[in-house]
């Protein structure tokens, strides 16, 4: 089945914004598992006056996932831990030209991950971030995020 | 960029010349197999020589070769048209997990009209057991469809043996040998098989035609009712260019059939060997042995199959995985669910399939991208992160360390 990514995902894809980890992170969250082929893993750099600095990620999964990922670190860039938490699956996907219908999870799961590394950061700081809810979708209690049709392939016929 | 097809399993180019026979049959030779005039007669003459040359190929008579739209139809008429002419005898049917959709599909729309299917499990390397299979027939059993090679993995399945073993229990024995037919040599009667699907396009011929051999006494009901055609069995308008060029493109396949199976295992194994030496956390899928000359299906492990298959279309390399991602649909596929795969690493399969224009060079460029991808994809991977920080365990290096041998 072709997939059809726009410019802005393929980009993302081929030439990813801030792979890789941070060293002692303010705050790091892993979301998906493996079975389910994606797991990503975001680090946030964050100030004292809680600015993100940098945030850098690591994804298992698909083109689409990768790409989320990629632009999800460059969404919270700068941004403050409460400005943060606007960055939603929505933005993501706005901000990547959208994704096909069945690529859609993979903006959710990039949401959850950043969601998942502000928790972890408000936990490690003892503080709480306003609006934000304790991730549900660690490994290995991944509640399926696949909201997509099932088509079957079809190839060789 | 250079394009490097490696996908000859899901469709291959047509060759030259094959498109040079069919080509009269689209213009000046336009006529309809059924009108009585000469121009209705050269039409018929060529459908009546192809199917001559294509049942010779396989050792059975003319009368016995039905032409069809391609593989899925013949694998559905098949498979519906006995199981429906033949039910009184008996309800129930036989066939195995890693059938391709064509076959698994057909067996389940069967279900819904009361029969009862039993799916035989393979092993690790793909192989039907023919004890499992003998066990698993019953005094209600009429029929057994068993593909003669898998479309994902290349295992080549024991059909003398399963063909043999339906026979003396009275079954009869259809096998869907889309991926087989031209690859591998094929007698239906030093086989054993009653019925047998094949499609043109697998074979460097054109798309939207293919074969059902079904031998003489077989009762099947009609998929296609309508017109006389095809000796009143299956009824439209026949596709005399395709027709044409299906039989010339088998005729080229098995003239060269000595020559290219040989180069073509040659190929496959130094893809092989030098992917299983070169890439570490890989592993051959399917049997090393009992396997399709032109198939190479590996599994890579910390990695998904699209990102890989994006970043080799990158480099113009055509391949295919067993992913979910790439199927669209929520599991990865079930021929690899089947042999024993966990997810984990089933997303991360890749299918290289050689065809007749694959040289080595693409193979070691594909190999070469192959492992560039890779290094690429699990340097973000926070998998193998894990696992090199000693907080996860490598399933290949666990589970499957040691590679199956080639014999």
């Amino acid at each position: 089945m072709a997939m059809d990514y726009s410019e802005k995902v393929m980009d993302h894809f081929t030439n990813p914004r801030n792979v890789g980890e941070i060293e002692d992170a303010s705050g790091e969250g892993t979301v998906g598992n493996a079975v389910c082929g994606d797991i990503m893993r975001i680090y946030l750099d964050i100030d004292d006056d809680n600015v993100i600095q940098d945030a850098k990620f690591k994804t298992f999964g698909c083109g689409a996932a990768i790409a989320t990922s990629s632009m999800a670190t460059e969404l919270v860039k700068g941004k403050t831990v409460q400005e943060a938490l606007e960055v939603t699956n929505k933005a993501v996907m706005e901000a990547l030209d959208g994704l096909p219908a069945v690529k859609v999870h993979c903006s959710l799961l990039a949401e959850e991950a950043i969601h998942a590394a502000l928790w972890d950061y408000a936990e490690k700081n003892g503080i709480q971030i306003e609006g934000l809810e304790k991730p549900v979708s660690d490994i290995g209690e991944h509640d399926h995020h696949h909201q997509v049709e099932l088509v079957e392939d079809e190839e060789d016929l | 960029m250079k394009q490097i097809y490696l996908d000859n399993a899901s469709t291959t180019p047509l060759r030259p010349e094959v498109l040079d026979v069919m080509l009269p049959y689209f213009t000046g030779e336009f006529g309809n197999p059924s009108s009585i005039y000469p121009l209705g007669q050269h039409a018929s003459d060529a459908v009546a020589a192809a199917r001559e040359q294509l049942a010779g190929f396989i050792g059975a008579k003319s009368k016995e070769v039905y032409f069809t739209s391609g593989g899925t139809e013949s694998d559905n008429w098949a498979i519906k048209g006995y199981a429906h002419a033949n039910a009184a005898r008996g309800k129930h049917l036989i066939t195995s997990a890693i059938e391709h959709h064509a076959v698994l599909h057909a067996f389940q729309a069967l279900e819904r009209d009361g029969f009862e299917v039993t799916y035989l499990p393979v092993d690790a390397e793909g192989l039907i057991s023919p004890a499992g299979f003998e066990a698993a027939i019953r005094e209600d059993t009429i029929l057994a469809s068993i593909m003669f090679a898998n479309n994902e993995i290349g295992t080549i399945e024991p059909i003398a043996e399963l063909a043999a073993i339906a026979k003396a229990h009275g079954v009869a024995f259809h096998t869907d040998a889309v991926q087989a037919f031209a690859h591998v040599p094929i007698n239906v009667d030093e086989l054993g098989i009653d019925m047998l699907s094949a499609s043109a396009h697998k074979l460097n011929g054109p798309k939207g035609v293919g074969l059902l051999y079904l031998r003489r006494g077989i009762k099947v009901d009609n998929l296609m009712d309508g017109g006389q055609q095809e000796r009143g069995r299956r009824a439209t308008t026949e596709n005399v260019p395709g027709i044409v060029g299906f039989a010339k493109a088998a005729e080229l396949a098995f003239a060269e059939l000595d020559t290219e199976v040989p180069r073509l295992r040659g190929l496959r194994d130094h893809a092989i060997k030098r992917i299983l030496v070169e890439i570490p956390f890989a592993k051959l899928n399917g049997s090393w042995k009992d396997r399709l000359a032109n198939n190479v299906n590996c599994s890579f492990e910390f990695i998904e199959g699209e990102g890989m298959l994006l970043q080799l279309a990158a480099r113009g390399i055509c391949v295919s995985s067993g992913s979910a991602c790439t199927s669209g649909s929520l599991d990865p596929s079930h021929v690899l669910l089947a042999i024993g795969l966990p997810h984990e690493i089933a997303h991360g399969s890749l299918r290289l399939t050689l065809g007749h224009d694959t040289t080595q060079e693409d193979i070691d460029f594909a190999v070469d991208s192959l492992k560039a991808t890779l290094e690429n994809l699990r340097m973000m991977s926070p998998l193998y992160e894990d696992y090199q920080r000693g907080n996860y365990a490598s399933i290949i290096e666990t589970r499957f360390s040691t590679p199956p041998d080639a014999n």
